[in-house]
This record gives structure tokens, sequence and C-alpha cells, in this order.
């Protein structure tokens, strides 16, 4: 099975720090791909790399058979690369539906419609308000999404990124910040998720990330020193001393 | 265009750029750490003068009238910070903007109530009421050179400040990450007041300065207000180095330009189409040279880090 | 204060139907009351507010709705200006050409100017577009065919296949309040539609919008354009209503006299700005007639305004609880 997205020796430097070193990773079809690695491993760069919102100095980024590394953040968006940010990004003025609703919309394609009243357009709102039910928040649509709990923020990020029906997901953090129910409920509806596209998960919750990963792999200043499953990474020396050694001070 | 000729024009220039980067200096500061932009600065400048005409009247002297208008100078700028621009500080831009507008109705308005709207003047200083003569026929007034060397003092003296004392570290820290220097314990109430207050006497400085040689009127401070804007956009917001920079290029630009426009227009174009293009050409030139810079260079020519 | 949501079953008599009728209604009754009491100059001078209104909607709507702030607008509506002035001095008075071509010109110049502006972000976008708004200040000063510094008188008004439209006082009333209401009404819809909902995404959070697969930048250009085409229809009327044609009219400081009555009114509604128009105008017209220095009031009121008046005169309408 050809991977979903393969990165092949990326590099990102700034100024002569070299936070990224000739990376290489993959993504399979259906799997949920963890990676894991201690604070400034590099892993919110490489998300960067991946996503589009930073350009790598080298290597390269295949995304769906494509060669996708000179392409923007939106561009790489269109092709089907859907992400959730660390720090929560949605429209907190907007309603939980309108968020998904524009997200809806922009799947549909370009947004140079400039008469008919979206608010009322049912091939939006029907959409928008499955994807919110999906994630739980079928009975928060008209909240402003501003005024959302941490964790329905965090779950309506998750629908802004369904919403673009991805190949991939990338999610940053998705756990940060959110108590352990939350934690919980958002472990379930990732196991959910995982029926409809492959993950790329950056999380600092060990519990989460053995209980979700197919597959992980081990970041540490820039380089991948591990890939495994959940019980080949546990089981590996160089991760534990690299790594999981140090965990009780994270 | 004689050599005499140019050289006049470049000391004019460069008064202008003194006096735009006294009115710039705490206009960045007080930008770039406290993210306040005051439209009202520019009638700092205007009070700077009126007050030199005051304490002129008052004392009978330049040399005594000085430090009066200075304190005055900023009496009112802090005046001005507890009664209005404080409650502004966490507002967004444009509150800000509406309600340094309203000021400067008022203060406008305020100074034609106190001192009348004809022009007003205040003779030159004593020791500095003599000229240099350049040619048989020319001469530059000493004054304006000594204006352009207290200003360079000014700078340098300012530049210290911000780079040298514990004072200045805070100003910059707070340019480029004003809730870490809160979270650190200092007092950043008490260091906008300060920095606001000491923005402000810069520009009542630039006022008093320009009292001698120019007319004192109700809105002088306007147009000063967005060249000094300009010089702080291509200067890089927060940057005293970047304002003192784009303050002499914008002054030297601008001056130079609105003398030489016309002649340069000439080289390319029929004279008729000369004199309508080169004096509008000269209006324009710091504008472009400001659009230009921008979409080289975004943040301006010396960035103060990202926020 | 977006328009949207969910619910279409919304009654029909919330603030945001409610205020701009009431406007409007306002307004088309002027000439009734000026008839009555034979009060010409309650005719011009809402004349004059609807002219102005239709380029403070129009800022508006880039600025209170898509988050750009632009400081340069009143040279939109010189453009529409002089090109309703220029062409009359070479004897072109029919509205079918002057009009498309003010409108046209406006649409060219926002498209060039914001193609370079929206590079840039914040503070410096405002910046830049003064500056493009000086440059055109400047090249109008240069005009020397047209009047140059003191600007372009017209011997006329804008004709309409032969009949008197521009040159009637109450005719051209309704002309420009017609103008106002279609003007309104078409952004009130572009603000609610797909279009809109993307420039109000981009404003609230432009890396969650890119990271939709939107790329702002297209969309907000095309809001510019649309909105510097609206400020230059405001210009063209204008110079009708004046019969004279000045670059003071896109002078910085009546762009940031626009700035001020939108967010006198309240940002992003479209109505907040025809009520921020009309009550900037009134308040100046109102105390300027009680004192010579009603500018000792005026400033201060709009202090009070930023302070107390939160989202504006609209605000204090239409406050909801909770915010």
């Amino acid at each position: 099975m050809t991977p979903v997205l393969q990165l092949e020796n990326l590099n990102k430097a700034y100024g002569a720090l070299q936070v990224t070193k000739n990376l290489s990773l993959d993504v399979r079809p259906g799997e949920i791909h963890a990676l894991i690695g201690p604070n400034g491993a590099g892993k919110t760069t490489l998300i960067g790399q991946i996503s589009g919102a930073l350009t790598s100095d080298s290597g390269r980024v295949l995304f769906a058979g494509r060669d996708v590394s000179r392409l923007s953040l939106p561009e790489r968006a269109r092709a089907g690369l859907g992400r959730t940010f660390q720090i929560t990004q949605i429209l907190p003025e907007f309603s939980a539906l309108e968020n998904v609703a524009l997200a809806v919309q922009a799947h549909e394609g370009h947004s140079f419609r400039f008469f008919r009243n979206a608010a009322t357009d049912p091939s939006l709102n029907d959409k928008a308000a499955a994807i919110l039910a999906d994630v739980g928040l079928g009975d928060r649509c008209t909240e402003p999404a501003g005024q959302l709990s941490h964790g329905e923020k965090r779950s309506l990020e998750l629908a802004l990124a369904l919403a673009l029906e991805p190949k991939l997901l990338l999610l940053d953090e998705p756990m940060a910040g959110t108590g352990p129910a939350e934690t919980e409920r958002l472990t379930e509806l990732l196991k959910t998720v995982k029926n409809r596209c492959p993950l790329l998960l950056v999380e600092h919750d060990m519990a989460a990330v053995f209980e979700l990963a197919d597959r992980i792999s081990v970041l540490v200043y820039g380089e991948i020193i591990a890939t495994g499953t959940p019980d080949q990474i546990r089981a590996s020396k160089e991760v534990q001393s690299a790594y999981l050694g140090e965990e009780d001070e994270t | 265009m004689s050599f005499t000729l140019l050289a006049v024009q470049t000391l004019n220039g460069l008064q202008l750029g003194i006096l735009l980067f006294l009115i710039a200096a705490g206009l960045t500061l007080v930008f770039g750490v406290m993210d306040f932009i005051n439209l009202a600065h520019g009638v700092q400048y205007m009070l700077g003068a009126y007050l030199a005409v005051a304490a002129f009247q008052f004392t009978g002297g330049f040399w005594s009238a000085l430090p009066l208008a200075l304190l005055a100078a900023l009496a009112c700028g802090l005046l001005l910070e507890v009664l209005v621009f404080r409650r502004l500080y966490d507002r967004d831009h444009l509150d800000q903007v509406l309600a340094t507008f309203g000021v400067i109705i008022f203060l406008n308005e305020l100074v034609k109530v106190v001192w009348g709207a004809a022009p007003l003047s205040v003779p030159l200083p004593l020791y500095l009421d003599w000229s240099v003569p350049l040619t048989d026929t020319l001469s530059y007034p000493v004054y304006r050179i000594a204006l352009i060397v207290a200003g360079l003092l000014v700078a340098v003296l300012l530049y210290g400040l911000v780079t040298r004392t514990r004072i200045g570290m805070l100003v910059r820290a707070g340019a480029s990450d004003a809730e870490m220097v809160a979270a650190l314990g200092v007092n950043i109430r008490r260091l906008f007041m300060l920095v606001f207050g000491f923005g402000a006497m810069l520009a009542g400085f630039a006022g008093i300065l320009a009292a001698p040689i120019f007319s004192v009127e109700p809105g002088m401070g306007d147009n000063l207000l967005i060249l000094a804007f300009v010089v702080i956009v291509i200067g890089g917001i927060g940057s005293i180095r970047g304002a003192f920079v784009s303050a002499l290029i914008i002054g030297l630009v601008d001056t130079l330009g609105r003398s030489f426009a016309t002649d340069i227009a000439r080289l390319a174009l029929p004279p008729s189409a000369a004199n309508d293009v080169g004096p509008a050409l000269a209006s324009m030139l710091i504008y472009i040279l400001m659009a230009v810079v921008l979409f080289v260079r975004p943040s301006g020519l010396f960035p103060v880090s990202s926020k | 204060m977006i328009p949207a949501s969910i619910t279409p079953k919304t009654s029909p008599l919330k603030a945001s139907t409610l205020v701009p009728l009431i406007l409007f209604l306002g307004l088309a009754l002027v000439p009734v009351y000026a008839q009555v009491f034979d009060d010409r100059f309650m005719m011009l001078f809402a004349t004059r507010i609807a002219v102005l209104a239709i380029a403070v909607v129009s800022l508006d709507f880039i600025l209170g709705f898509a988050g750009l702030v632009s400081f340069g607008h009143a040279a939109f509506i010189g453009i529409g200006a002089y090109a309703i002035g220029i062409l009359s001095e070479h004897d072109i008075w029919e509205a079918w050409i002057s009009f498309p071509v003010a409108l046209a010109a406006g649409g060219l110049f926002a498209l060039i100017t914001g193609a370079i502006s929206m590079k840039t972000r914040g503070v410096y976008f405002i910046m830049i577009t003064l500056a493009f708004g000086q440059m055109a200040y400047f090249t109008a000063t240069s005009l020397s065919a047209y009047g140059g510094d003191d600007g372009l008188t017209m011997w006329g008004r804008t004709e309409f296949f032969g009949t008197n439209l521009f040159a009637n006082d109450i005719s051209f009333f309704y002309l420009v309040v017609g103008c106002l209401a279609a003007s309104y009404l078409l952004l009130r819809i572009f603000t609610g539609s797909r279009f809109g909902r993307v420039l109000a995404g981009a404003k609230q959070s432009e890396l969650r919008v890119e990271a939709l697969g939107i790329s702002p930048y297209r969309y907000r250009l095309v809001a510019y354009c649309i909105s510097g085409m609206v400020a230059a229809l405001a210009g063209a009327l204008m110079a009708n209503q004046a019969e004279f044609v000045s670059p003071s009219a896109m002078s910085w400081h009546r762009s940031g006299e626009l700035i001020v009555m939108c967010l006198l009114g309240g940002l992003g509604s479209l109505h907040g700005a025809l009520l921020g128009t009309i009550a900037y105008l009134a308040l100046e017209e109102v105390l300027s007639g009680t004192t010579e220095h009603w500018r000792l009031i005026f400033g201060p009121l709009l202090v009070l305004v930023v302070l107390y008046g939160k989202g504006g005169l609209i605000g204090l309408v239409t406050r909801r609880p909770g915010k």
C-alpha cells in the first residue's frame, strides 16, 4: 500500500539552529501514526512543514501521490490535508454551525457567490449540523464558538477539519489543556475519526498516544530516532534513554 | 541648481528630519511599547510651540522660557495620559483612533480660544540670532544649525537611554513583549506613564524649537503627525534607530524633492508639463517611498522582533 | 456583529431590520418636511448626508465587516468626482457614460492599490492605503488643466436622457437616497453570502480560514474593489451636488473623518455607518449653530462615545445582554 503522506529528508533551520534534520516519515492509509518527542524536538516546526505554513529548506513532501512541497497552506488544504492547531484556531464570532458551514463551503469550491444567503442554505447547514453531531456538538450549534468550553472548541476544530473530507488529518496536540474526562472523550472521538481518514497525531498525553496509535515515531532534536508499534517503542532502549526517561520532568 | 542651494536645502532637510525625529521618537515608543495609536501626538508638538509663546511672554527671554515650556509640555502630556489615554490602552486600535481624534479636535479649538486663530511667533533667542554667510548674497541662520545640533544631542541621549539603562531595557523588552515585562513584576502602568510623558515632552520640545522659525497656529501639528507616522512605519514601529534614520531620510527627501523636482522633471518633460508634475511629484515622493519600503519590507526598515 | 444566524425563522422586527428601516423611512420623508415647512436647507443638508453615507457604508463594508482599515478611502470619492468633473469639462454630461466611467475608475484604482496594499498587515496596511490616498490627492492638485489646487467648477449637472433628474432638488435627493439604499442592500446581501462568510471568517482568524483551503487575498481584493466602486459612486453624486470638484475631497482629513463616522455609528452592520454619518453631520450642524467654538464640545463627545458607548451608537440601540 502506498503511503498517504511521505516525507523525504526534510530540513528546516532558523539561522544556525537546525530544527529538523533529514527527516523522513510516512503515514499509511487507515492508520493513526503518532509523533512524540520532548519539548523543543521540532514537532510544531515539522507540522508546519507538512501543512505548508512553513517552507522547508530542502526535502520533499509527497501527499496523495503528488509532490506538494512548494504549495501554500491553503493549497495543501485543498489537496486534502486537514489540520488542527496546538492553539485552537476557530472563528469566535461565528456560531459553531457557521464555523463548520464555512468549512463545508470551502470544500465545495470557490466562494465567489455573492447573492444567496449562506445562513439559510440547507446544503451548507445540513452537512455542517451532521458533522457537529458526529463530534458530539449536535446541541451546541447556535452557540457562538468563542463561548464554547475548551474541550468543545477542540471538538469544533476537529469538525472543521473533518468537513473538508480530508485524505489525512494532522492533529497538533489535540489533548493539550483538556481535563481527564475531556481527554477520554476526545480519545474515543479520535477512534471514530480513524474510520474516515488516517491521522498524524502529535501528542504529549502518553496514555492517549499508546491507546490510539498504530505506529509511533519518536522525534528528538529534529531527528526520528525510532518508528514502530506501541509495543516496540515501549521496549526500545534508545527511546527510553532519550525520551521516556525524561517523562517525569515534562 | 547650484552647490550652495543644495547645501542650504540639505540643511533645511536635516532640520525637518530632526523635528520629525523628535515627534516620531515618542510616537514609535508609545506605539511599540503600549500598542497605542496616539493621533493626538501631533497636538503635543503644537502645544509645545504655544507653551513656548506663553512662557516667552511671561519671562521675556527664550532661554528662560525653554525649561518652563518644557515642563509645561510634560505636565500637559501627563494630564492627558491620566484623564484620557490610560483608559484606552486595552482598547482596540480603532477605538484609540476615534478617541484621540476627538482630543485633536478639542485641543486645536482650545488653543484658538486661548491664543486666537492668528499665527503667533517667538523671536530668535539671544546669541543665536545671527547668520552664517555662505556666499556674498546668501547666509544661513545659525539658529537653524543649533536646532539640528540640539536634535542630534537628544538623539544620542535617547539612544543611550534606551540601549544602556534599565528603563531603556524595559522599554525595549516592552516593545517586543509587553505581557512578558508585566509578568516579570514591573509596574507596567508606571512604565507606560513614564514613556508617554517622555514622548509628549519630546514632541513638545520639537514644538518649542520650531516656535521661533515657523508660525505658531492651530492645527500646525496635524500634517507633521502624518509625516511622523510615515517615519515610524518606514523605520519599523518601536525602533528608535529606525525612527532616527527614516526621519532624516524623510526630511531630506521631502525638502530636496520640493526644491529640485521641477528641475528634474524638466529633463524628461516639456516645461509646462514639468511645472505641473514637479510639485505634485515632490509632495508624493515620501508616500511613494513609504509604499515601496512597505512593499519590499512589510515591517519597515528596522523591524522590532515580531509580536 | 455577524448578521448570519442559523435560524431562518427570525422575527421581522429585529434591530438589524428595524434600524435601517427607520433610517431610510426618515430620509424618504425629508422632502415632505421640507415642502411643508418650506425648508430648502433641510433638503440640501439631507442630500449631503445621503451622498456621504454611500461612501461611509462602502467603507464600513471593508473596514467594519472585513477588517481592512483603509485610511485612503476619500481617494475613491475624489476619483468618482473627478471622473464626472473632467468629462463635463469635455462636454460629456450623459449619465450613461459618465457614471460607468466613474465607477470603473474607482474600481481600477482599488484593484491596483489593493493588490499592493494587501501584502501588508495591520497598521502597515493603514499607512500604505494612506500613501495611495495621498498620491491620488497630489495628482489631483497637479491637474492644472482641470483646476489644479483650486478645484474644478462644473457648469451644470449630469444629464439623464435629457431629463432634469439631477438638476431638480427633490428628484436629485431621491436619486441619491435610491443609490444609497441600493448600495446598502447590495452590500448587505454580500455580507450574508458565501463571499461575505469568507471575509468575516478571515477577519476573525486568517490562519483558520487558510487551513480550510481558502486564500483570503483574492476575496479581500474583490471586496476592496466593490467598496472602491461604491465610494466612487458617492463621489460622482457629490460632484453633481456641489457642481464643484476639488482635491480637498480626497485629503487625508476626509479619509479620517470617514473612519470616524464609521466608528461613531458602530462597525460592521452597514446601517451603523449610515447612523454614524447622520449623527456626525447633524451634530456638527447643530453644535456649530450654537457656538463658534463648538469643537470644544464635539471633541470630548467623541472621546465619551469611545469610553462609554462601546460598539458605537448602533451598540447603544441594539445592545445585547451578555456582551
